[in-house]
């Protein structure tokens, strides 16, 4: 930074003329700007009102936010394959994963891995809470150490019962899987809830994982687990569920936690790097609400049409 | 080569429903449903393996563990009689299928549903203990919008409805929309992976 205030001084010494053109030019090229703008956006929310025949123009909004994803994700890890490997925090709730599995080994109890009754195969919570399934069941292989999954969903079930199994092979411990141990349950919620709840009641897990998409049956499983005095470890993509996770459960992955607890546990570098990219696409939101906050603010220019469509 | 052919199948169909969205030809959207439709063969096929799974695993324990018998002949005994009731007197309106399900099932359901009345308080109970700053400033908060949710608060202090609808509409819907927009980048992040073949976990941890 003080190298490049330096340099610009250097320059401005250098080129007098360019320094003084610089300085005028670029403020009457911002007010220019921020007084064409109003008719800029007028003329682009026409055009999005218009339907071409084969493109929902009206879409065009989504389509550019999922290319700059896209982009952003393309050249994370891009730098991570030059070497350039982010370092991520750590999560709480990640590093409380070992701890809990090592105390239900102690005491001789399994633990118990619900993905939730919200979600199928195709919801990215449920594809991000396998990952994280993957490396607990390697972990309780290693440790020797029961795993339960009961599923409301077939495929969900089968996918399970897949991950378990490959986990098992990966610790070295083959053998240590239990087809029994990671079934389907029930399809009805609350049907879903009372199994469950009577699984943790009969068999007293040392550690319960609550990581997915949840609905009404989320305070009902972590209340229960708290009560069979499992350590609870809870992550969720619905914002109302998980106001009841924070207070109920011990350690608690909030909203995109989980989808970064997934890329780290996974220990792929690819999946690490799209953890950074959704870190600067953060920024960019950021950076959008800011100045559509500013717009609105000092000039009474209103943007929120371009999102609320 | 099984795993390939599944990330191919995977990343083709991905990426044709994330194109469809951004089109009108009435083709994408027949194509669309069409898909939509094969999703519920694959979940009917994947159903019943599961009913396999747990009749199975019911069987095993009616045999081996002698506390859990109990459960396990109820299951099973369950679901051999709607099985066939709802075959042999079908499920319409006054048939013993629809009459068992409104008058066994539905009271079971809301006896379990209603047990979250209770552990909603036993929960706040745990989480308004003030420990430390944060769980202090959780307590007020929630005290504040308790008591302006009731008439008894407006009676004892006037401004703790309007105090109430502002800590809901400015500093909770504030980190609710910051929670949605990280899930959202999560859920985005995530698709594309599929889509690019980089996440897999889809396929068993393969």
């Amino acid at each position: 930074m003080i190298r490049d205030g330096r340099r610009a001084r250097q320059t401005a010494r250098r080129y007098p003329m360019l320094s003084r053109l610089s300085a005028s030019v670029i403020p009457v090229a911002v007010m220019a700007g921020c007084g064409l703008m109003p008719a800029l956006a007028q003329s682009a929310e026409s055009a999005l009102a218009k339907e071409t025949g084969w493109f929902q123009a009206a879409r065009l909004p989504e389509l550019l936010g999922i290319a700059l994803s896209a982009l952003a994700i393309w050249a994370a890890i891009r730098l991570d394959r030059r070497g350039r490997i982010p370092k991520l925090r750590s999560l709480p709730g990640l590093d409380a994963i070992s701890d809990a599995l090592g105390r239900a080994t102690e005491q001789g109890a399994p633990v118990v891995y619900v993905t939730g009754w919200g979600g199928d195969m195709g919801r990215p919570t449920t594809m991000a809470s396998m990952t994280i399934l993957s490396d607990v069941a390697r972990r309780a292989a290693e440790y020797n150490c029961r795993l339960l999954f009961p599923s409301h969903d077939p495929v969900v079930a089968s996918v399970a019962q897949e991950t378990v199994a490959q986990a098992a092979v990966a610790a070295g411990r083959p053998d240590w899987y239990r087809a029994d141990d990671v079934t389907f349950v029930s399809q009805s919620q609350l049907g879903y809830a009372a199994a469950v709840d009577g699984l943790m009641v009969r068999e007293h897990p040392g550690a319960v994982f609550l990581l997915g998409t949840f609905e009404g049956e989320a305070l009902i499983l972590a209340e229960t687990a708290h009560q069979t005095g499992a350590v609870t470890i809870a992550g969720t993509d619905s914002t109302i569920q998980l106001s009841f996770f924070l207070v109920a459960c011990d350690y608690t992955l909030i909203g995109e936690e989980l989808f970064a607890a997934s890329g780290m546990v996974s220990r792929d570098h690819t999946a690490i790097a799209s953890v950074q990219a959704q870190d600067w696409l953060k920024y960019v939101v950021i950076v959008f609400l800011l100045v559509g906050a500013g717009l609105l603010a000092t000039m009474h220019f209103d943007l929120s049409w371009w999102i609320a469509r | 080569m099984k795993d390939r052919l599944a990330i191919l199948t995977a990343s083709g169909f991905g990426s044709f429903m994330a194109v469809q969205y951004f089109l009108t030809a009435p083709v994408a959207n027949a194509a669309y449903r069409a898909i939509l439709g094969w999703i519920q063969i694959v979940f009917a096929v994947a159903l019943v393996a599961g009913v396999i799974s747990v009749v199975r695993l019911h069987l095993k324990q009616l045999g081996r563990r002698r506390n859990q018998r109990v459960y396990s002949a109820t299951l099973l005994g369950g679901a051999a009689l709607m099985t066939i009731l709802g075959f042999a007197g079908g499920v319409e309106q006054g048939s013993p299928f629809l009459w068992i399900f409104e008058h066994w099932q539905a009271p079971m359901q809301s006896t379990v549903f209603s047990l979250l009345a209770f552990y909603v308080a036993s929960a706040a109970y745990r989480g308004f203990r003030a420990r430390s700053a944060e769980s202090a400033a959780l307590v007020v908060a929630a005290l504040i919008v308790l008591l302006g949710r009731v008439p008894i608060g407006e009676w004892l202090l006037p401004f703790l409805p309007s105090s109430a609808d502002w800590i809901l509409n400015v500093p909770a819907l504030a980190a609710k929309r910051a929670v949605l927009i990280g899930i959202g980048l999560g859920m985005v992040a995530t698709s594309l992976k599929v889509i690019a073949g980089i996440e897999r976990s889809y396929l068993g941890g393969r």
